[in-house]
This record gives C-alpha cells, sequence and structure tokens, in this order.
C-alpha cells in the first residue's frame, strides 16, 4: 500500500502510523461528560467502504494526515494534512498567547 | 574548539575496499560539518524563516516540497512542512541564525552533536542507496539541492542531493557507525574508497 505525502510525495505504508479513525470527537480535557468520553473512546463507524483515518508520517516528514481509505480494497482516495483543518488557532500555539 | 570525535571512528577505515579490481564505483565519507542545525516555522511563517535563513547563510531557499540548494559549504534544504536543515563546514551557525529567528517566526534546534553526516557519491550512488530507501533517487525525480526525509529500519534519514552522483546522508549520531558499516557491505560489490 502507497499513500501519497503531500510533502514527500507517494510512500510504502511502512514509513506511516495509523494515529486511528478520523471522526472522533475529542471532549475538552475537563469536561465531566462521561457519554462524551464514551463516545470518543469506544465509539466507531466500522464502515465497509471509505473511511476518515489519520495517519502520521512517521518515518518521513512526521506530518498527520488525513487519509480517506476504502476498508474494502485499501484504495486512498484523498490524503490532506490535518494542519489544514485543525491548525486554526482555537486548536494551535496562537491561543497559548496571552 | 575541542575536536570532536567521530561516531564512525572504529570502523573507518581509509582506502579501497570490495570488489574494487574493476574500478571504485563509490565513495564514502564523513563531511563532518561545523554546524547542523534544524528550523522549524510556526504556521504563517515559512516565508519569514526562509528569509532569516538566506539573511545568515546567503542561501535562497527555492518553494516547494523539499526544495534545497548548497554553496559548496552551507547547505540548507527542507525536510518537512515549515522546517528546514541548514548546515555550515563552521562553527556557531545556531548562534548566528538564532539572532535572526525570533520566538514570532519559529525554532531553532542545534544538531551539530546529535547527527553524523555521511556522504555517498560515484556513478553508483543512486544504485546503493535504492537497496536502502524506497524512494526514487533518479535526477529528475530527486534534483540537486533537494532533501528527502525517509528511515531504513526505523533509523531516520535525510538525504539531501549535493550533486548529479553524491548525496549527503543525516543520521542519529548514535545509529551512524551501525548505518555507516550497512553502507559499507552494500557498497562491496561494485567496489568503493573510503576517504
Ligand atoms: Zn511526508
Amino acid at each position: 500500500m502507497l499513500i501519497t505525502c503531500p510533502y514527500c510525495g507517494p510512500r510504502d505504508v511502512i514509513e506511516f502510523t495509523y494515529q486511528g479513525d478520523g471522526n472522533r470527537e475529542r471532549p475538552e480535557p475537563a469536561s465531566q461528560n462521561f457519554e462524551a468520553w464514551n463516545a470518543y473512546v469506544y465509539d466507531r463507524l466500522n464502515p465497509a467502504g471509505d473511511h476518515n483515518e489519520i495517519w502520521q508520517h512517521s518515518g518521513g516528514c512526521r506530518a498527520h494526515l488525513r487519509v480517506m481509505r476504502n476498508t474494502l480494497t485499501h484504495e486512498i482516495s484523498s490524503v490532506a494534512f490535518v494542519r489544514g483543518d485543525h491548525a486554526s488557532p482555537a486548536r494551535g500555539r496562537a491561543e497559548d498567547k496571552p | 574548539m575541542a575536536e570532536r570525535q567521530s561516531p564512525l571512528e572504529p570502523e573507518f577505515h581509509v582506502g579501497s575496499h570490495g570488489n574494487f579490481e574493476h574500478g571504485v564505483e563509490i565513495l564514502l565519507t564523513e563531511t563532518r560539518p561545523g554546524s547542523i542545525v534544524q528550523l522549524a516555522a510556526w504556521p504563517g511563517e515559512e516565508k519569514k524563516l526562509m528569509e532569516a535563513i538566506r539573511g545568515v547563510t546567503g542561501l535562497a531557499l527555492p518553494d516547494g516540497a523539499g526544495g534545497g540548494l548548497s554553496d559548496g559549504v552551507k547547505s540548507v534544504f527542507g525536510f518537512a512542512p515549515g522546517k528546514f536543515t541548514v548546515t555550515d563546514e563552521a562553527e556557531g551557525l545556531a548562534a548566528a541564525l538564532a539572532k535572526a529567528v525570533t520566538p514570532a517566526i519559529g525554532t531553532v534546534t542545534d544538531l551539530s552533536h546529535g547527527r553524523t553526516a555521511i556522504r555517498i557519491a560515484g556513478p553508483k550512488a543512486e544504485w546503493v542507496l535504492s537497496k536502502f530507501f524506497a524512494i526514487d533517487f533518479a535526477l529528475p525525480a530527486f534534483p540537486v539541492g533537494a532533501g528527502r526525509s525517509t528511515a531504513h529500519h526505523d533509523v531516520f534519514a535525510q538525504i539531501q542531493r549535493t550533486g548529479a552522483d553524491q548525496f549527503d546522508i543525516h543520521v542519529f549520531r548514535s545509529f551512524a557507525r551501525s548505518f555507516w558499516k550497512a553502507l559499507c557491505h552494500a557498497s562491496e560489490e561494485v567496489g568503493y574508497e573510503v576517504q
């Protein structure tokens, strides 16, 4: 299986680390909403088809990637930097500034 | 400054080795740069970081993933989004870059003692490296000056092409001797010279 890293180009899957289901919504760390935490830890769509996944190019540029992989065929239909939609100030360093 | 010891020392044997009766097709050496520095830009500050690198080194980074260049003394290449490796034959590059790269632009990490730079050159350099890394070493896919981040058996390697048949490979210092031995073994069948 090849994953085409947006920075490095096509690379063997051995260079990548699976970081889990990309559909999870992580509650705020201080949240006491146990149902939300339960859903974050356990609930999975487990689709037979396109699956939204997070991978890290750990043996390359080390960027985190959002990968759409078909669980039946391993066909990868899209790869993008996670930073593309998660690098907003709300999730990034900018918020830490005084 | 105190003279730096090479981690390759016990396995660094100057001379010709392997199957060199019909000529040496690989040259292996350690470039021993005085400075190896990694820089990272905060999101959106990449251009300012590239400008700071140009101001200190005189090297104007091209746009694009893995772009880089070398003037034979100093080298720079991108190894990840917004991240660059810069080397200099002289010591003191990290201090100079730290003055130019303000905390608002990004970070400067001095890896001069943390990485070992190994140079492989010669007509069979692409061929030997293809045994190690599953990337395309052909000149059109990997132009002179460009950098690539990859790994060999979990040993991270940042590779810069510094000539048509010449590559500088940066590996962790603690893995350098093992990687060097593997590189020597892989070069045996075409004949190699250590300089
Ligand atoms: Zn990558």
